[in-house]
């Protein structure tokens, strides 16, 4: 086996494993950097004894494996400096099970799947939202300090401090390494939706820079999506956010053209769709519909799905759409929602009746800076051939966005409009 | 096990407009979630309001200054407090979460040790 093969087994089970390998690591250390310190030893013992004997049958028993045995070699000879924190506060284990055993006759079906402690622990509603995030990236994703910080725009002395201080407060407060009781369950797997979530519209319309999507926090997001739906088969809300990542990022080939610049849904090539990712993402959609009342994701699943699922942009169904948005509003009544059921209502009942439904939100202070709004208020002032108001709003949305695939869009928008009137021209 | 302060805070305002039969029956909230929590609890106060506090802060020489009311000024006050025992985060908040605060809410620190 050649190096850059191993190389590359290593790199793909650092992507699928990395979770699970660390998730049994914790369990044994109860200390997280730790954890974190064996699990990066494993990887790094890979790179050579997988290009000696070859890659093992089960990469993640064999990570696990060695990762736990130098957990607990070092717990043994306490060599380790350890920040003087409390041990993470774990339920104690079943007999029997695997955790302490060293015997190395570990099965690799005998140990436990830690990764919804990992999960539950990282996105714990007493962490900061962006501590909830950057640790979820760090710890279930593998990712790097640096890479964590390049994905949210930060320095990594900044992201380094905010992942410190999170680890902090797990262990000083005792945020427990649990699976939370039913009780609390549905509350508990909403917060870890949400995170989940919020790494995917990042990904998906990155809020700032150059270019349009962060393919990597994409993969992510859709990496863990998959993770959650394995760990939690029968959750219809996991059903639900899994589809709309799906049924979303199945556009994603159709989004700009060739030079990178936005394509609205009314001008992508529909065949360059993922008809794969479309049927995956349609079938959990008529699962997590199924639970009623459905939940916010599987709605805006639905919505997607419509889109996807409709042969041009002529023949969508946009009473469908609508009908969805009134729902999505109901159980879930944020101004964006509502700004994008107003958009709704425009493609439904005409561009008159979509512009009365924006200016209703303009008094909204979460919409004040919002791009979205002036934009959809431009697009529908220039259906109704109001030029003049058009480009204003244009103007208004270029200002607001930090996106510059975004920001090359409306620019072009508003150049169709065509120059303004030569008497409304500034005289100074 | 650890132990936790819950720190109660609350609009004092809100507090002033109070008639006898409201204060009794909160009072009565604090005894019920006292009863109810009794295993767990470790202790516990109301305090008077900020209009009875002193402040003391050192100036820049290092001399004591004394001065009237709460060290900081803000809306919601520290009213009362209870000490609880607890196994982890969410066993706190779970006991926390029933603590009568009224005109406010309450907030939950891990009690520090030294060994």
């Amino acid at each position: 086996m050649t190096s850059s093969e191993v190389a590359a087994a290593v790199a793909d089970a650092h992507r699928r494993e990395w979770a699970f390998v660390l998730a049994a690591a914790v369990r044994v250390t109860r200390d997280l950097d730790l954890a974190e310190e064996c699990v990066q030893d494993a990887y790094a013992r890979a790179l050579t004894d997988w290009a000696a004997r070859g890659v093992p049958a089960r990469p993640a028993a064999w990570l696990t494996q060695v990762a736990r045995r130098r957990a607990l070699d070092l717990l043994r000879r306490e060599t380790t400096l350890r920040a003087k924190l409390p041990l993470l506060v774990a339920d104690p284990d079943p007999p029997g099970s695997a955790v302490d055993r060293d015997d190395g006759a570990t099965d690799p079906d005998e140990i436990a799947d830690d990764r919804l402690r990992l999960i539950f622990t990282c996105c714990h509603p007493g962490l900061a939202p962006e501590a909830q995030v950057a640790l979820t990236l760090r710890l279930l994703c593998g990712l790097s300090t640096a890479d964590v910080a390049r994905a949210f725009l930060v320095g990594e002395a900044t992201m380094a401090a905010r992942l410190t201080r999170a680890k902090k407060k797990i262990a000083a407060a005792r945020i427990p390494y649990r699976v939370p009781p039913l009780a609390e369950l549905p509350e508990r797997v909403d917060a870890v939706l949400t995170v989940v979530h919020l790494l995917f519209s990042t990904g998906h319309t990155a809020p700032a820079g150059d270019e349009l999507l962060r393919r990597d926090l994409v993969e992510r997001s859709l990496d863990l999506a998959r993770m959650l739906r394995a760990l939690l088969p029968d959750d219809p809300h996991v059903a639900g956010l899994l589809a709309l990542i799906l049924l979303t990022d199945a556009r994603r080939e159709a989004r700009t053209d060739l030079r990178g610049r936005l394509l609205l849904l009314e001008e992508q090539d529909r065949s360059r769709w993922d008809a794969g990712a479309i049927r995956e993402g349609a079938a959990l959609v008529r699962e997590a519909l199924r639970r009623r009342p459905p939940g916010r994701f599987a709605l805006m699943a639905a919505i997607a799905a419509v889109h996807d699922q409709s042969p041009s942009w002529a023949n969508t169904d946009w009473l469908e759409i609508l009908g969805l948005y009134d729902l999505l509003v109901q159980l879930w009544p944020s101004p964006v929602v509502a700004l994008n059921r107003a958009v709704a209502v425009g493609f439904a009942h005409g561009p008159e009746r979509g512009l009365a439904a924006v200016d209703a939100l303009a008094t909204e202070p979460q919409l004040a800076s919002y791009p979205y709004l002036p934009s959809a208020r431009a697009q529908f002032l220039s259906r109704l051939g109001r030029a003049e108001e058009a480009r204003t709003s244009y103007a208004e949305a270029i200002l607001l966005t930090e996106n510059a695939a975004e920001r090359d869009f409306l620019a072009d928008r508003l150049a169709e409009l065509g120059d303004p009137p030569s008497d409304s021209a500034p005289s100074d | 096990m650890a132990e936790y302060l819950v720190l109660i805070y609350e609009r004092e305002a809100d507090w002033a407009g109070v008639g006898d039969d409201e204060a009794k029956r909160i009072l009565d909230e604090h005894r019920a979630f006292g009863e109810r929590n009794a295993q767990v609890l470790r202790g516990g106060n109301a305090l008077h309001g900020t209009d009875t506090a002193t402040s003391i802060r050192r100036d820049a020489g290092g001399a004591p200054v004394i001065t009237d009311g709460a060290f900081a000024e803000t809306k919601e006050a520290l009213g009362g407090y209870y000490v609880i025992e607890a196994a982890s985060l969410d066993e706190a908040i779970a006991v926390a979460k029933q603590v009568p605060a009224p005109f406010g809410g309450v907030e939950v620190r891990p009690v520090r040790t030294f060994d």
